[in-house]
């Protein structure tokens, strides 16, 4: 079990998603850095999709009452275990009662706490994520506040882990910068905007504004406008949609994004850059480099090989501390 | 029938329908939605049906963007096995006015009418739902008379009630959720439109016809209690 002292900032428990029910208005939700959630699950020895803590910008204090082991993967917020600093990207082994804690954000913003077996949430709409605005998944529809215990699944404890507290071997670490430069495609109302405009989203930076959250980060740059007003139909957005309303400061679209859109869509990220941008804080800048939809999917599919290759590689390891 | 793809990112094509919102456009995408209900190729996700778009998300492990626009013009090309039934018409009873539909007065002003014309308007019609979107189940239709029409507010109200009943331009829908939002608020309905609790979480779906009933507050009342009993 997991004993939440202090919440932090915004601590939920999150998966990959809620798939198969957007077609009824339902977001898909989920964790907004998809590549540190799986790794610190595979870390843990769980399954990619188990449940892991979304842990934002300021930690919480989480004390564990079982020995099992742990990964912190995404943004570096300075963990600790009792005082001690433990490292990113690797398994940690920890015992009933201690507490890990976190400090100043190194890099990123939102850090993937895994837990060997997995946290024991129930399914909701075949996922564990929770939904904020609904209520619903996750622990009780909401986020973490000091008091809560979150049960684990069971899981066999690893005995030599319990010997070291980390180990030495760890995965590579995504490189997050606090200004990266987002790849992206054209979106499907490309087109409608002005020569300037088209130029400008792939030559000038733009700011991570105040305003920003798991549903979408605001930008603020030079507005982006379209050659000539007109009113669009909405259709359905996607996760990494970048979405320009009026006022010309455009939007992108993340985790909690709702289904459909009706604002003109410029870009759209490439899949394997979300984690990028989502771990982003205001005042962060970021720039676009323009791709195409097979270099996207090429690079999408050399990802996938790579997290299989980490895959494998941690197996080995897990074998080895036997 | 000629449909036009494009993509939306690396694991998402769009299916353009048509390029304007009516009747016969909606049961075309009708069709296509029934047509991935019952033949789903192996490398769909997902998909999110619109107004004149339907969305198919995909596993691009599964299959490239090539792959999924020729499977999908191959499918479209086919009838779907069952067609469905005529559409459903659900019934969603509306306490207009008062605390429940505080823009009401406005809406009616607006329009140089009493607010009893206006619930008479809105309660008289019957609506097609066009699309599910923004919000869970949230119902975007068609047909209400523009006499009733009022523009958006100026500013959004930070929390709008969950099912409230509201028009915004010559659209009306009802809040799923509490969420902020700029719609006039002319009721609210006892009905849950969202929930989570059943396989399909969204009591309406598109292609259904809704008609709004006048009840009073006491009627509102007791209908609340029922659904409270009913989830229990």
């Amino acid at each position: 079990m997991l004993k939440i002292i202090k919440s932090g900032m915004q601590t939920t428990v999150q998966d990959l998603g809620r798939y198969g029910f957007q077609k009824y208005g339902v977001i898909a939700s989920g964790v907004m850095d998809p590549f540190a959630h799986r790794i610190a699950n595979l870390l843990a020895g769980n399954e990619e999709n188990a449940a892991t803590l979304e842990i934002t910008l300021v930690g919480p204090v989480i004390q564990f009452s079982e020995d099992t082991c742990i990964a912190l993967c995404g943004g570096n917020l300075s963990p600790k275990i009792n005082d001690q600093e433990v490292g990113m990207w690797r398994t940690i082994a920890v015992q009933k009662g201690d507490t890990l804690t976190f400090g100043s954000p190194r890099n990123g913003c939102r850090s993937y706490l895994a837990v060997s077996g997995g946290l024991a949430v129930p399914e909701v709409m075949s996922t564990r994520s929770t939904y904020l605005r609904a209520g619903i998944g996750g622990f009780q529809g909401r986020a973490l506040k000091a008091g809560d215990e979150i049960g684990l699944n069971p899981f066999p404890v690893d005995r030599t882990a319990a010997l070291i507290r980390e180990m030495d071997w760890l995965v590579p670490p995504l490189h997050y910068s606090d200004s990266p430069v987002i790849r992206m495609m054209e979106g499907r109302q490309f087109h409608l905007f002005n020569e300037f405009s088209k130029q400008h989203i792939f030559t000038e930076p733009f700011s991570v504004s105040s305003h920003s959250d798991r549903m979408g980060y605001r930008l603020e740059g030079s507005p982006l406008l379209l050659e000539k007003s007109s009113e669009m139909i909405s259709e359905a957005v996607a996760f990494g949609s970048i979405q320009v309303p009026s006022d010309g400061n455009p939007i992108v679209l993340l985790a909690d994004r709702q289904t459909t859109g009706g604002y003109p869509k410029i870009g759209q990220i490439a899949s394997v850059d979300l984690p990028l941008i989502s771990q982003l804080k205001p005042g962060d800048q970021l720039s676009f480099r323009k791709i195409s939809l097979e270099e996207s999917q090429a690079l999408y599919i050399g990802q996938e090989q790579q997290i299989q290759q980490i895959k494998a590689g941690i197996q080995l390891k897990r074998e080895e501390w036997k | 029938m000629d449909y036009s793809f494009s993509s939306l990112g690396d694991q998402a094509i769009v299916i353009d329908v048509a390029i304007e919102i009516n009747e016969e456009v909606q049961k075309r995408i009708r069709k296509i939605s029934l047509l991935l209900e019952q033949q789903a190729p192996e490398w769909m996700v997902e998909y999110i049906p619109a107004f004149t778009t339907v969305s198919v998300f995909y596993n691009p492990l599964q299959a490239d963007y090539q792959t999924v626009e020729s499977d999908l013009r191959e499918l479209l090309m086919q009838a779907p096995k069952e067609i469905e039934a005529a559409p459903r018409t659900i019934e969603i009873p509306v306490c207009y006015g008062g605390k429940f539909g505080p823009d009401l007065e406005f809406v009616a002003k607006h329009n140089g009418l009493t607010a009893q014309e206006v619930v008479q308007i809105h309660s008289s019609g019957t609506y097609s739902v066009y699309m599910i979107g923004f919000a869970p189940g949230f119902p975007f239709v068609g047909g209400m008379s523009e006499r009733i029409a009022a523009p958006r507010r100026d500013s959004p109200r930070l929390s709008i009630p969950e099912r409230s009943v509201g028009i915004a331009g010559i659209q009306t829908g009802v809040y799923p959720i509490a969420t902020p939002g700029g719609w006039q608020l002319i009721g609210r309905t006892p009905l849950r439109l969202f929930r989570p609790e059943k396989d399909v979480p969204s009591l309406l779906r598109a292609g259904d016809q809704i008609i709004f009933r006048e009840i009073t507050e006491s009627d509102y009342q007791a209908w609340q209690e029922d659904e409270h009993a009913e989830d229990h």
